[in-house]
């Protein structure tokens, strides 16, 4: 199967929309972090640039490779995937309570979590790919879950429940368009409803904590109730226009709880106002949108698959991430793409790219 | 493999609605924060990030007429605790406890008041008082781990020593609950230094000052980021006071710890120029707090040393009444005609009334009536008078109606009249009632305040003035010195200059060898003035309450000079003093203290203009307007050398009311002291300089 390929196939309104929110994002970490006496010689937003190039690299390069070649050895990366997170528990560092990264030679800490996303994306679009009939069946089902529980469960031990639910989407957006009954939708969604009470009496106390602070936030103004609140406080107080950058009171006085990575929508909401925050979620919607198009106009149903995996990931992310921030979600711990500071989601978002790349510049093949 | 087949369009089209639909409830989610409630978040921030640290305002620097001071301030600091950080403050309790060396249950109800009180987060709590410089060093080494401490510089207030004029003074405290509640406090905070009593409370609003605020930029841990803005404390205005400190020190001398009080005045504007009462307190022990047992000893204090007598102490005025009697019967032309038989006593509606002097005064006329203060010829006059017309003289001399002086709490005494009676007590008045009120018995009780513009008003021949201890003209507050002037209100008592010579003349030879008090004489001194003593109950009922022994009377004397006009009156109460002359000789000393000073002054001044020619004149030989007038037909009075000693030697020495605080904390915890010291008489003036010495 031999194709031409060329890069004026590329997607470059997509790259392009991907790095205006890098620079907003690494603009918005170098506020967040010059006045913080933790962060003031860590120049984070210096390094955040070098990840954006690295991802800038890896993205070319993973769009050269035929996609369908990544997903003739998906089995593989899943069997990687799942000897790499078993390794975490085992070998992983001990950061603030959780065993999430692994350090390599060289100083660089490496989070296996962040990559299985993308892995995963692959395997259900192989699962799926290799299905006959339109309407699953309840074992497929059962066997799409299972794709995910594993990984789910691994991640879930670390303990980060974050990025274990990040997992989930793919699934979803997978028994959607692959065809899940209505009758075991509904199922489904009454047995998680069932689940919900008795997990929560298995989740570690702080996710308690945080679920709890969520519903009732006046009552823990000192624990993560109040990170919520004044996260929420900085949103408000930027008003329409903002405060400017470099200006919110909220985000240069630490109150906001780590305002370079987890809450940077609340510190950017705080120094651009309600007028910045909807041109970043407008930004997102566009690649989201974006993102779909690629989907539609694949070359086969695996490479759309593929695309609306990594749009699940996605919107599912901003969900998250900014729904915490306005007051809407309780507080998990997820970053938000492209914005936050982080190597491995920053590189994990631009090896998402090249692979979208990848499909979009084969799509007038067959 | 269907890896070709296409998946249905419909299906991507629903994705993208729902993505569509996620981004607008985000949307919505910042709309609602950012636009609908901004203005709630935005002070929300504000209150994060400003942090208000008081600046205490200096109250007002307390005067006397001269311009000396006598309360002053001095600098010292407090240890705030500020609520408005999120800090488990419980927590922090053991640390902050050990380096202040408060308990940290202590700590923990001051937070746990102050949550319950509904006092605003932004406000501090104070936790110690007045810190010593180990406390200083011990937070500024914790800065970091004790964000939640703050210092700050308060202005205490510095009174002076062994309770020197401290009732007219009165102290300060932290305003009260009950304080709070009245609609005169409601501008007032919780926290806030105010006056309690004397001058410190009548004229709090305008010693007190106005707080400010500094204010800084924090962070999420309390550092300081940067400084915002100050709003700079209005210092409170300094009060001058018609005390004359010479005066005062005289009265205080004179008093010395004897239980009573001492009230000068200058009856031709109503200035008190000295004011005192005993027992006494120290107010220094309320300037940082007081402690509970001081408080309690001085509430539980049989003496009530916080009252003050000067104008709360309502007794009977006993044989100073005379004097207004005399004014009634002489105006009434009653007592003009008079000439009364003494035997010691006499028998008025079937009962006995006793004259003080056993064995009688024989023939009595209105003059020697006074000075020789005879019973039986006011019982007399009282029952000629009967008690309408007592009670109307004394009405217009103001005894039973507050004076009016600036100071909170005075008491209005009592002046009994056949209305009051059967109002109160639903029965008439009887006769015999009348006979005891002639003598300043019975039901009359004044203050030593009302007592001294009475007299003051007849010497001044029927000119009332209202008492004041603050110099009205100097207020600052053009409202304030507006409504003190409508206040000070004269009023003017009919008085026959005639009757006016006969009762003055009379009361000038009290202290003459004939009068009642002739221990309390001044050499080259018009010293007038009238006796009195009171019984404060009768014995049976003495023995009644349990008193062991029996209750001494209580000596009076309203002295003045000159006799007519006078520059100064004197009243002084001497509880248990038995005998007015007890009584008459503290007034004397303080009018002597007066009479001198205006003296030297004059001596000055006619030193000055005479140069060195011819003998100059001293205290005692100088003839001016205080000096007795030359007796008729009798021989030039002989100057004796030695004026009374006793009273002359009291001024031999500096009266030194220092104000020293940390007295027992060493010298290295000393903060500061200071100390101020009257110079012994009248200032130097400047010697000329000798040439070639400039």
């Amino acid at each position: 199967m031999a194709k031409n390929i060329s890069f004026r196939d590329f997607d470059w309104v997509l790259l392009a929309l991907c790095l205006v929110i890098c620079a907003l994002g690494t603009a918005q970490i170098y506020s967040a972090t010059i006045n913080a006496p933790k962060f003031a010689e860590a120049h984070l937003h210096i390094k955040q640039m070098y990840w954006v190039g690295a991802g800038l690299a890896l993205m070319f390069l993973i769009s050269i490779v035929n996609y369908e070649v990544l997903l003739d050895n998906a089995p593989w990366f899943y069997l990687a995937a799942i000897l790499s997170l078993m390794s975490v528990l085992v070998l992983g560092r001990k950061v603030l309570g959780a065993r999430r990264w692994i350090a390599l030679p060289g100083g660089v800490h490496f989070q296996p979590s962040e990559w299985v996303k993308l892995i995963l994306v692959l395997a259900i679009a192989r699962f799926f790919m290799e299905l006959r009939h339109r309407e699953l069946s309840l074992g497929e089902l059962a066997k799409a879950g299972l794709i995910i529980l594993v990984p789910f469960a691994l991640v879930m031990k670390q303990p980060d429940m974050g990025t274990a639910l990040t997992y989930l989407p793919p699934l979803f957006m997978g028994l959607f368009l692959g065809g899940m009954k209505l009758k075991h939708a509904l199922v489904m969604v009454l047995l998680v409803g069932m689940a919900a009470p008795i997990a929560y009496r298995h989740i570690k106390p702080y996710q308690r904590q945080r679920l709890t602070s969520f519903m009732h936030p006046e009552e823990d103004s000192q624990g993560s109730g109040y990170q919520v609140e004044q996260a929420k406080i900085a949103v408000g107080a930027g008003g329409i226009w903002g405060r400017g950058l470099t200006k919110g009171s909220q985000t240069q006085g630490s109150f906001i709880p780590e305002p370079h990575n987890d809450f940077i929508m609340a510190a950017f909401a705080e120094e651009h106002g309600f007028v910045g925050a909807v041109v970043l979620l407008l930004l997102y919607f566009l690649v989201l949108m974006r993102l779909i198009h690629n989907a539609q106009t694949a070359s086969d149903g695996a490479g759309t698959f593929v695309v609306m995996g990594i749009v699940a990931v996605l919107a599912f992310h901003v969900l998250i991430n900014v729904g915490m921030v306005v007051g809407f979600m309780p507080v998990t711990g997820i970053p938000l793409p492209l914005m936050s500071y982080g190597g491995s989601s920053v590189l994990f978002m631009f090896l998402a790219l090249g692979i979208v790349n990848n499909i979009r510049m084969r799509r007038f093949v067959n | 493999m269907n890896r070709d087949d296409k998946v249905p369009q419909y299906k991507l089209t629903v994705v993208q609605y729902c993505l569509l639909a996620v981004l607008l409830v985000l949307g919505y989610g910042m709309w609602r924060l950012q636009v609908l409630h901004s203005e709630t978040f935005e002070s929300l921030a504000e209150r994060n990030r400003v942090r208000e640290v008081p600046i205490l305002a200096p109250r007002g620097k307390i005067l006397d007429r001269e311009g000396r001071i006598i309360v002053d301030n001095y600098p010292s600091f407090s240890v705030l605790l500020l609520r408005d950080q999120k800090r488990d403050l419980n927590a922090d309790a053991a640390l902050i406890s050990q380096g202040l060396g408060l308990s940290p249950e202590e700590i923990r109800s001051r937070i746990r008041k102050a949550a319950l009180g509904h006092a605003p987060e932004s406000q501090p709590i104070v936790l110690k008082d007045d810190i010593t410089p180990n406390d200083l060093a011990f937070i500024e080494a914790h800065k970091v781990e004790l964000p939640e401490i703050e210092t700050i510089m308060v202005h205490r207030r510095l009174y002076p020593k062994n309770g020197f004029a401290a009732h007219l003074i009165g102290y300060v405290g932290e305003v009260s609950e009950d304080m709070l509640n009245q609609p005169q406090y409601e501008l007032y905070e919780p926290g806030m230094i105010v006056g309690k009593s004397g001058v410190e409370k009548s004229y709090n609003d305008l010693l007190m000052g106005k707080d400010g605020q500094r204010r800084v930029e924090v962070d999420s841990r309390g550092r300081e980021l940067r400084h915002l803005s100050d709003s700079p404390a209005v210092a409170g205005q300094p009060l001058k006071l018609t005390i004359d400190l010479d005066i005062q020190i005289a009265a205080e001398q004179a008093i010395g710890d004897k239980p009573g009080a001492i009230v000068a005045m200058d009856p031709h504007t109503g200035e008190i120029l000295a004011m005192v009462s005993r027992p006494t307190f120290d107010p220094n022990a309320f300037a940082v707090r007081v402690s509970r047992q001081e408080w309690s000893r001085l509430v539980s204090d049989p003496g009530k040393p916080l009252l003050n007598k000067a104008i709360q102490a309502q007794l009977a005025p006993g044989s100073v009444f005379k004097i207004i009697m005399s004014l009634a019967g002489l105006q009434e032309g009653v007592a003009q005609s008079m000439n009364v038989h003494c035997a010691g006593g006499a028998v008025f509606y079937g009962r006995r009334f006793a004259c003080w002097v056993k064995s009688g005064h024989g023939a009595v006329d209105v003059t020697k009536a006074i000075y020789q203060s005879c019973d039986v010829f006011f019982y007399t006059l009282a029952e000629k008078l009967g008690i309408g017309k007592i009670a109307k003289y004394a009405d217009e001399l103001g005894l039973g109606h507050k004076t009016g002086i600036d100071l909170n709490d005075e008491a209005s005494g009592l002046m009994p009249s056949e209305e009051w009676k059967i109002k109160n007590f639903k029965q008439k008045w009887f006769a015999g009632e009348t006979i005891s009120v002639g003598i300043g018995q019975g039901a009359v009780t004044v203050t030593p305040v009302q007592l001294t513009r009475a007299i003051s008003g007849i010497a001044m021949g029927g000119l009332l003035e209202t008492p004041h201890v603050v110099m009205m003209d100097d207020l600052q507050n053009p409202d304030l010195k507006k409504a003190a002037l409508e206040h000070k209100r004269e009023t003017r008592v009919e008085l026959d200059p005639k009757n006016w010579e006969t009762i003055t003349d009379a009361m000038a030879r009290v202290t003459l060898p004939e009068g009642t008090a002739p221990s309390a004489h001044l050499q080259n001194i018009d010293l007038t003035g009238k006796t009195g003593s009171a019984q404060t109950m009768s014995n049976a009922l003495a023995q009644k309450l349990g008193h062991s022994h029996t209750v001494g009377d209580n000596g009076w004397f309203v002295g003045f000079a000159p006799r007519r006009n006078p520059d100064i009156v004197v009243g002084v109460l001497f509880e248990s003093g038995d005998h007015g002359y007890l009584a008459a000789r503290l007034a004397a000393q303080v009018i002597k203290a007066y009479v001198d000073k205006q003296r030297r002054h004059e001596l000055e001044i006619r030193k000055a203009e005479a140069g060195d020619d011819g003998p100059a004149p001293t205290l005692a030989t100088i003839q001016d307007k205080y000096s007795p007038p030359p007796k008729q037909g009798s021989q030039p009075q002989k100057v004796a050398a030695a004026a009374s000693g006793d009273i002359a030697q009291n001024r031999g020495s500096d009266f030194d009311f220092t104000g020293v605080w940390h007295e027992d904390a060493g010298d290295e915890h000393q903060l500061g002291s200071g100390s101020f010291t009257l110079p012994k008489g009248p200032p130097a003036r400047p010697a000329k300089a000798a040439p070639g010495m400039q």
